[in-house]
């Protein structure tokens, strides 16, 4: 099987700052995909890079065999996501929610329509389909992303820590799903998690990222034998050093960031 | 076509939910026509200019107008800092669609305001002189309105929060109200005031509504039309190669 995702020599800067510092990785047709690191490695800076979200600075991507720079509405219509951060519209039912994104991503009217009935029974919220989302709780938002990001079945679905915050019940059942859907319909999942229990029993290979750079690719088992360890987490550990990050800067502070840079550095 | 309409369905229904805000927004519009209207109605009189809230109202509705739409253009922001404008830019549809889905949203509601605050403006005394060209003025309130949305998508585009939010508010919505002839004739003004109101393509759709509500204006209608239409466009164009070129 070919290759889904093709990334070379990719760099991100953000002013003197390297996010993402000339990495190259593939990821195969039909795999289950782990992109790990601590906090500030440069997950989602990469990610944002492989879905059109963020111009990269140097180096190229391939998803789907479309190049997102030249092309991104055939990348956008090869993949799905479920965000980090929420990105449901709060003034909106679920079912809305649910609906809006159907519509935006072209499936038609009575498909779209029998998925997202599907989809809501799926993640239980289904007795609450039309109840605004501002009112749910954060465990019940996260459910809904993860029901829309499925809604439109991409080639490829990224994950950005979808179970942070989940219960195990929950995380049990998403991942039962999405392997699912990985089997039947042969859709690959690109995800990334703090939870190495998770990346070492879920993902067919693994990628660790770290200071922007891939530090090591394999499978779980392969990463425990070059590093000499009895888990994944030991071996992520010895990998990355023990110490404590800093948490990645929020939102807030990433856009002011970016504005500083955009003005030139200079706002007042 | 199903991006433009889905875009323009979420902002009016996320707008009929707010009842409070659409209440709250014509509060402003109301204390302007009564404060304004009846304590400047005398002087104005006297000056020989006739009837101060016939000649204030056709203001206020084109104050509800730019006021809603520059507020719903900058909603950008707001998508941007909930995280649902990642959801939008991530889809498979062109983001001119969706710009222009949004703006249509932004001008329907600024629409709705206008027609709201036109007919507040009935109870102070306010009448048309030919209700039949009630019709036409919402037509003309529609184009202000893609015009300051398309004006605040584009500025909202560029600003990452919502710090930037007073500075729009007083150095851009206030000036074009207060320096569109909302409140005072455009004739005999000082001649910088004088050259800023021509500028200011709030003074256009201003003056098409004095002309077509009370029969009275500076400029001509078709002047008025043709000056709106092509400053929409242009902000149009604008706006929406700005909102295709945000990053997150």
């Amino acid at each position: 099987m070919g290759n889904i995702i093709e990334v070379k020599n990719l760099s991100r800067k953000f002013g003197d700052f390297t996010a993402v510092n000339d990495i190259s990785f593939d990821v195969k047709e039909g795999e289950v995909f782990a992109f790990l690191g601590p906090n500030g490695a440069g997950k989602s800076t990469t990610i944002k890079m492989l879905t059109t979200l963020l111009q990269p600075t140097g180096g190229s991507i391939s998803l789907n065999g479309h190049n997102p720079k030249n092309d991104p509405s055939a990348v956008r219509s090869s993949f799905g996501i479920v965000f980090q951060d929420p990105s449901l519209d709060d003034e909106l039912t679920a079912w809305e929610n649910m609906e809006f994104h159907g519509v935006l991503y072209g499936v038609e009217k009575k498909l779209r329509r029998k998925r997202i009935d599907e989809l809501l029974k799926f993640v239980e919220l289904d007795d609450r389909k039309d109840s605004l989302v501002k009112e749910f709780s954060g465990g019940m938002k996260r459910r809904l992303e993860i029901a829309r990001g499925l809604l439109h079945h991409p080639k490829v679905i990224f994950l950005d820590e979808p179970t942070l915050g989940l219960d195990p019940q929950t995380r049990n059942h998403m991942w039962t799903y999405l392997q699912e859907l990985n089997k039947s319909e042969g859709v690959t999942v690109f995800f990334t998690t703090h939870y190495m229990e998770e990346a070492s029993r879920i993902a067919q290979r693994i990628a660790i990222i770290d200071h922007g750079k891939i530090i090591a690719t394999g499978t779980s088992a392969e990463l425990q034998t070059q590093t000499q360890t009895a888990s994944l987490e030991d071996a992520f550990l010895k990998l990355t050093g023990s110490e404590i990050r800093d948490e990645e800067a929020g939102a807030g502070d990433r856009m002011r960031m970016m504005g500083k840079m955009f003005s030139g550095g200079g706002r007042r | 076509m199903r991006t433009i309409y889905i875009m323009w369905l979420r902002e009016l229904k996320r707008y009929l939910r707010s009842r409070s805000r659409i209440i709250g927004s014509l509060g402003q519009p109301l204390l302007f026509l009564l404060a304004l209207g009846y304590g400047l109605g005398s002087v104005f009189q006297k000056a020989g200019q006739g009837n101060y809230i016939n000649f204030l109202a056709p203001g206020i509705v084109g104050m509800s107008i730019i006021f809603t739409a520059i507020f719903s253009g900058i909603g950008v922001i707001w998508d941007r800092q909930f995280g649902f404008l990642k959801e939008t830019m991530v889809a498979p549809v062109s983001r001119f669609n969706i710009m222009i889905g949004r703006t249509l949203g932004g001008a329907t509601i600024a629409t709705i305001q206008g027609t709201l605050v036109f007919l507040l403006a009935l109870i102070p005394g306010f009448r048309p002189y030919n209700w039949a060209l009630v019709l036409p003025t919402i037509l003309v309130m529609l184009l202000v309105g893609l015009l300051f949305t398309a004006l605040g998508t584009g500025i909202a585009s560029q600003l990452q929060d919502m710090q930037g939010f007073q500075l729009i508010v007083n150095f851009l919505v206030m000036p074009l109200f207060f320096l569109s002839g909302s409140l005072f004739p455009l004739t005999g003004l000082p001649k910088v005031l004088s050259a800023i109101t021509k500028i200011d393509p709030l003074s256009y759709g201003i003056d098409a509504f004095r002309i077509l509500l009370t029969h009275s204006g500076h400029y001509s209608l078709s002047l008025d039309i043709s000056v709106l239409a092509v400053v929409t466009l242009v902000f149009l164009a604008l706006g929406s190669y700005l909102f295709s070129k945000i990053q997150i």
